[in-house]
């Protein structure tokens, strides 16, 4: 299990606009580099990034290797009614990672 | 000093210098993966991209390449009718064009993306939205960066 921080309101109004920011700890390989023995360090990325809320998909996004380690990723979403959000990072060798953080609007 | 301590080092320093030469081994260039407009038309699928309603908030200068605060605001009500569907952002020199997509909705409420990026070199950037009535619109930027990515281990 990859470290994740996820940072927002716990609490949000009906209607307002609650910035989510997101950071995982991952190498994000990128495979054009090469290791101390000269070789190239084989790829390893995170290659999506998805937040539902909910149930329902309301930001996704597709990583390439041009993406820095340990991705960090904001976005906004519209607080509707009191609910999960359910954050999840797939990538290569299987890598699959999911979060969940309760959202109280009042 | 003698002459026979000048030669001497003169030929250290010599040999230092080939060696120096020796370990600066040219490496294999990196076959870039197609050129800027055509990862934009991939995108875009074709369709005209106008400029505006997207602005790239970055450093015009870089000190560090392997990890750039960049944020992408699309101006746009994002209601039902009127959202951004897809925010890409694309560079012009690193091995890939592609550096992030993201796919939003009306349930953003805002769209405003911000992440970390890889810089190789110093170059230009370019973020495209594409909005729910199908037109596309973009900015650029020249970005300088001083140290590159991909190149040191982070």
């Amino acid at each position: 299990m990859a470290r994740a921080l996820i940072t927002m309101p716990k609490t949000a109004k009906r209607g307002e606009i609650v910035e989510i920011r997101t950071l995982i700890a991952h190498p994000m390989e990128t495979g054009y580099r090469a290791g101390d023995d000269g070789q190239l360090v084989p790829r390893n990325l995170i290659r999506r990034f998805s937040c539902r809320y909910e149930g329902e998909l309301v930001f996704s996004a597709e990583l390439f290797p041009a993406v820095a380690a340990n991705p960090y990723i904001t976005f906004c979403t519209l607080a509707t009614a009191t609910g999960t959000l359910q954050f999840s990072w797939e990538g290569d060798g299987g890598f699959s990672q999911t979060e969940n953080v309760v959202l109280t609007v009042t | 000093m003698s002459s026979l301590q000048m030669i001497i080092k003169r030929r250290t320093l010599l040999s230092a210098g080939a060696a120096i030469g020796t370990l600066l081994v040219v490496r294999p260039a990196r076959a870039a993966e197609g050129d800027l407009p055509s990862a934009i038309k991939a995108f875009t699928s074709g369709a005209p991209v106008q400029r505006g309603r997207v602005k790239i908030d970055i450093a015009p200068l870089v000190e560090n390449g392997n990890t750039v605060p960049i944020t992408v605001h699309v101006t746009s009500p994002m209601s039902a009718a009127d959202h951004v569907l897809a925010v890409t952002v694309l560079n012009e020199k690193n091995p890939q064009r592609d550096v992030i997509t993201c796919r939003l909705g009306p349930r953003a409420g805002r769209a405003d993306v911000s992440t970390r990026i890889r810089l190789a070199t110093s170059q230009q950037l370019v973020a495209i939205a594409q909005m729910s009535d199908g037109s596309f619109w973009s900015d650029s930027v020249d970005v300088i960066v001083t140290l590159a990515a991909c190149i040191e281990t982070p």
